[in-house]
C-alpha cells in the first residue's frame, strides 16, 4: 500500500465541485464521476418507486371495498405484479448500494473513484435498459404472474407479457452483478493507506457483504429466468409436466435467488443505520468486530435458508426439518446487530434530527419484521399463515419498514454532504414521524388479518376481513403523504437552503473531512487513516450539540 | 515505476501494479458469478437426470461426437494461443501478440463455424423439441432442450470472448493499447472460462450416454 502515496497526483481543479464540473446534459450521462453515477441511479429509482407505488394505490383503492367492483380480476392482478416487479428489482435492489453505496463507498475508503468507472457507468445504463424492458411490457398490457414469475403458469397459462417483463429483470440483473463486481473490487484494491479492514465504517462492510451476495446469487436469478423465457419463447419444455420437467424445481432456482435477495436489501439499511446510530448517540458502535461478522453470516447463511418459501410446496418434510432450522440460524446475526444498536444508544448522548428519527423507526420496524420472521421459519405455524396477509406483513416490516426507512435515514444523513444544502429540520422530523405512523397503520392491520386467513393476491374476500383492508388502506394514503413531503422539503433545500458546511452533524467518517459537496476527485490530497472508525466520545463527555466536534476524525484529509 | 506509460494507467489508480492485480481480482470476482450462472443450468440438468435416467441415455446418443470432439480440440487450442498471447505481452513482444491473438480468434470462429453445422445436422434429425419429436420417452425433449440452451449460452460467451479479443487486437495493432496494458490477463481469464465451460457440456451432453 505504501507506493499508492507516492504516486497520487495533486488535481488543478481542486476547488471545483463534483457538481460544479459539467452543467450540460452529456456531462451527467457520460460521466464516469461515481457521484454523478450515484445521482442518477436516485432519480432513477425515484421515478420507479411512485410507478410502484402508484400501482399499489390502485390496489388498496379497490381492497377497500370486498367486492372487487374497482378493477377487473385481471387488471388486479397485473397492478400487484407490477407492484412487486417494480418495487422490488427497480426500486430496492438498487437503491441503497447503487445510489449512497456509489456515493459513498470510494469516499468512506478515501479512494478517488470506484475501480472501473467505466464500467460504473454501463452498469447504469444497463439498469436502464432492463427498465425499459419492463415498462415496455407493462405498456403492452402487463403480468398477471406475480413478482415471483411461478411456473407453469408463467411459462404455458399466462396471458400476460412474462418475456419482456423477465427479459427485463434478467438484463437489470447484469448491471447488478458488474456494480458487486465493482465494489468488491474497489474495497479490496483501492483502501486508502491506514485503512485496514477493521477500521472500515460498517456501511462499507455491508456494501462489501451486498455485493458478494449480488455476484454469486443473481446470476442464478439469470439463468432461472431464461429458462422461463427460452420455455415460452422457444418451446423448450423445462418446466412442463408432459415432457417430465418439474415446475418446483422452478421455485428451488427462484428463491436461491430470492431469499439471498432479501439481504441484498436490507444489508445496505443495517449499514446506514450503523454510521448514523453512531453519530446521534455520540458512541462508538458498540461491539465493532461482531457487526461484522453479523454482516457475513447473514451474507453467507442467507444462501442456505431458501426452502422455508416452499414448506407447502411439495418439499420434503426433512428437507422443511433443515430450511426451518437454518433459518431460526439466520435470525441470530440479525438479533445480534439488533442488540448492539441498543448497546450503542444505550448511555448514548442521543439527539433526535432527522436521520435518526428514520434510524430508530427501522430499529423498531426491522425488529417486528425480524420477530415475526421467526414465526413464519417455523413450520407448523407457516402452514397455517403461508400465503396469506401475515407473510404481506412480514416482508413489508422487513422491506419497506426496515430498508426504506434506512434509505431514508441514510439520504437524510448525507444529504449535507451530496448537495452541500441543509434541509428543513422540522419538515423532516416530521414526516419521518409521519411515514412511522403511516407505515404501521397501513401493515399492522395485514398481520392481524393475515393471522385470521385473509389470503394474499384475492381482491374478493369476506366481509369481515373489511375493516382491517380499509385501515390498511387509510394507513396508505398517510404513507403516500409521508413519502411526498421529502420530495418538497428536499427539492426546496437545493435552492433554499444554508450551505451544510463540510461537516454539519460533526461525524467520524473520512467522507465528512472533505468539502460539500465533494470535490470531483473527493479529496484535494490522499487521505491518511489513523484511527477506527466511531471515533466520538468518551462515555457522557459529548459536548453540547451546537459545538460538538468528534474527538478523532478517522484520518487526516488535505 | 517512473517509466511506466500514463496509458496503461487508468483513473482511479494509484499505481499499474496495483490496477493490473485489479483487473485479474474482479475478473476472478466475475467468475464466481458466471459459474452460479451455469450452476443453476447444471442443477436443473442433474435433477432431471436424477429423475430419467434411462431417457437422457437415449437422448443423449444422438448427439454428435465428432463434432463435439472436433470442437474440444479447437477449443483447447485457442487457449493454448490464448495464454501464449498473455505471455508475449508481458514481455513486450508486440508482433507475438497479436499474432497469438488472432489465431486464438480464428479458433473461435472455426468453433462457431463448426457448431453451425452441428446444429443444422441436429436440426436435420428433427431434434428440436416439439410436437413431432422423433425419440421417446417425452423425457428425451428434456435433454435436447438441456443441449440448445447449454450450447446455445456457450455460443453466446463464444461470441462475446471473440468480440473483446478483436476489439483489443485492432487495438493493439493500431497502437492504442500499449502491449503491457493489463487488459490481455482480464480477457484471457474470460476465455479460459468459456473453455472450460466446454470442458464440462462435452462430457455432459456427448459422452455420459454412452457409457
Amino acid at each position: 500500500m505504501s507506493d499508492t502515496a507516492l504516486i497520487y497526483v495533486r488535481h488543478q481543479d481542486k476547488e471545483q465541485n463534483y457538481l460544479q464540473a459539467g452543467h450540460t446534459l452529456m456531462s451527467w450521462l457520460a460521466s464516469t464521476d461515481h457521484k454523478r453515477i450515484g445521482i442518477l441511479y436516485a432519480l432513477a429509482i425515484t421515478f420507479f418507486f411512485f410507478i410502484g407505488g402508484l400501482a399499489i394505490g390502485l390496489v388498496r383503492i379497490e381492497l377497500m371495498s370486498p367486492n372487487g367492483d374497482f378493477l377487473t380480476d385481471d387488471a388486479y392482478n397485473r397492478l400487484f405484479t407490477l407492484h412487486g416487479i417494480v418495487m422490488v428489482w427497480f426500486f430496492l435492489v438498487p437503491s441503497i448500494p447503487a445510489t449512497l453505496g456509489n456515493f459513498l463507498l470510494p469516499m468512506m475508503i478515501g479512494a478517488k473513484d470506484v475501480a472501473f468507472p467505466r464500467l460504473n457507468l454501463l452498469s447504469w445504463y444497463i439498469f436502464i435498459v432492463g427498465a425499459c424492458f419492463a415498462i415496455a411490457s407493462i405498456v403492452a398490457g402487463g403480468v398477471d404472474t406475480g413478482w415471483t414469475f411461478y411456473t407453469p403458469f408463467s411459462t404455458m397459462f399466462s396471458n400476460g407479457d412474462v418475456i419482456a417483463a423477465a427479459a427485463g429483470v434478467f438484463i437489470a440483473g447484469f448491471s447488478s452483478i458488474a456494480t458487486g463486481v465493482n465494489f468488491i473490487t474497489t474495497v479490496h484494491m483501492l483502501r486508502a493507506p491506514g485503512m485496514t479492514w477493521f477500521r472500515l465504517p460498517l456501511f462499507v462492510w455491508a456494501i462489501y457483504a451486498t455485493s458478494i451476495v449480488m455476484v454469486l446469487a443473481t446470476p442464478v436469478l439469470a439463468m432461472s429466468l431464461l429458462l422461463i423465457i427460452v420455455e415460452r419463447w422457444l418451446g423448450m419444455p423445462i418446466f412442463n409436466p408432459a415432457n417430465g420437467g418439474d415446475p418446483i424445481l422452478f421455485q428451488h432456482l427462484f428463491w436461491f435467488y430470492s431469499h439471498p435477495a432479501v439481504y441484498i436489501m436490507v444489508l445496505p439499511a443495517m449499514g446506514v443505520v450503523s454510521e448514523v446510530f453512531a453519530c446521534f448517540a455520540r458512541r462508538r458502535v458498540f461491539g465493532y468486530a461482531m457487526m461484522v461478522y453479523a454482516m457475513m453470516a447473514i451474507a453467507v447463511i442467507g444462501f442456505f435458508v431458501w426452502g422455508h418459501h416452499m414448506f407447502v410446496a411439495g418439499q420434503s418434510q426433512y428437507a422443511n426439518f433443515v430450511f426451518s432450522f437454518l433459518s431460526f440460524i439466520v435470525a441470530v446475526p440479525s438479533a445480534i446487530k439488533v442488540f448492539n444498536w441498543t448497546a450503542t444508544l444505550f448511555r448514548g448522548q442521543i439527539t433526535f434530527e432527522a436521520p435518526m428519527l428514520y434510524a430508530l423507526g427501522f430499529l423498531g420496524l426491522f425488529t417486528v419484521g425480524g420477530l415475526t420472521g421467526l414465526f413464519l421459519a417455523s413450520v407448523p405455524i407457516d402452514v397455517h399463515v403461508t400465503d396469506t396477509y401475515f407473510v404481506v406483513a412480514h416482508f413489508h416490516y422487513i422491506m419497506v419498514g426496515g430498508s426504506v426507512s434506512a434509505f431514508f435515514a441514510g439520504l437524510h444523513f448525507w444529504w449535507p454532504k451530496i448537495t452541500g444544502r441543509l434541509y428543513s429540520e422540522a419538515w423532516a422530523r416530521f414526516a419521518a414521524i409521519v411515514m412511522f405512523l403511516g407505515f404501521n397503520t397501513t401493515f399492522m392491520p395485514q398481520f392481524i388479518m393475515g393471522y385470521g386467513g385473509m389470503p394474499r393476491r384475492y381482491h374478493v374476500y369476506p366481509p369481515e376481513f373489511q375493516i382491517w383492508h380499509v385501515m390498511s388502506s387509510v394507513g396508505a394514503v398517510v404513507l403516500f403523504i409521508a413519502y411526498t413531503l421529502p420530495l418538497i422539503y428536499l427539492g426546496w433545500s437545493l435552492i433554499y437552503g444554508r450551505k451544510a458546511g463540510s461537516n454539519p452533524f460533526a461525524a467520524t467518517g473520512l467522507e465528512w473531512q472533505t468539502a460539500s459537496p465533494p470535490p470531483k476527485h473527493n479529496f484535494t490530497e490522499l487521505p491518511r487513516v489513523t484511527a477506527p472508525p466511531y471515533h466520538y466520545h468518551p462515555e457522557r463527555q459529548a459536548p453540547e450539540p451546537h459545538d460538538r466536534q468528534p474527538e478523532t476524525a478517522q484520518g487526516e484529509v488535505g | 515505476m517512473s517509466e511506466v506509460s500514463p496509458t496503461i494507467l487508468h483513473e482511479p489508480w494509484p499505481s499499474f501494479e496495483r490496477q493490473q492485480m485489479a483487473v485479474s481480482f474482479s475478473m476472478w470476482v466475475f467468475i464466481a458469478s458466471e459459474v452460479l450462472f451455469f450452476g443453476g443450468l447444471f442443477l436443473a440438468y442433474t435433477v432431471y437426470r436424477h429423475l430419467d435416467a434411462e431417457a437422457f441415455k437415449i437422448a443423449s446418443r444422438e448427439t454428435d461426437v465428432f463434432y463435439g470432439a472436433t470442437n474440444t480440440a479447437i477449443l483447447l487450442t485457442s487457449s493454448l494461443t490464448m495464454a501464449m498471447s498473455v505471455h508475449a505481452s508481458e514481455h513486450g513482444l508486440r508482433r507475438l501478440t497479436i499474432r497469438c491473438l488472432t489465431a486464438t480468434i480464428m479458433f473461435g470462429l472455426a468453433f462457431l463455424v463448426i457448431k453451425g453445422f452441428e446444429y443444422h445436422s441436429d436440426l436435420d434429425k428433427g431434434l428440436w423439441p416439439g410436437p413431432d419429436f422423433p425419440l421417446h420417452p417425452a423425457t428425451t425433449q428434456l435433454f435436447w432442450a438441456f443441449y440448445w440452451i447449454a450450447t446455445g449460452v456457450h455460443a453466446i460467451h463464444l461470441s462475446v470472448g471473440i468480440g473483446i479479443v478483436t476489439t483489443i487486437t485492432i487495438r493493439l495493432a493500431r497502437g492504442t493499447l500499449l502491449v503491457k496494458a493489463s487488459t490481455f490477463e482480464g480477457a484471457a481469464l474470460y476465455w479460459h472460462l468459456v473453455d472450460t465451460i466446454w470442458i464440462i457440456l462435452l462430457p455432459m451432453l456427448y459422452l455420459v450416454g454412452r457409457t
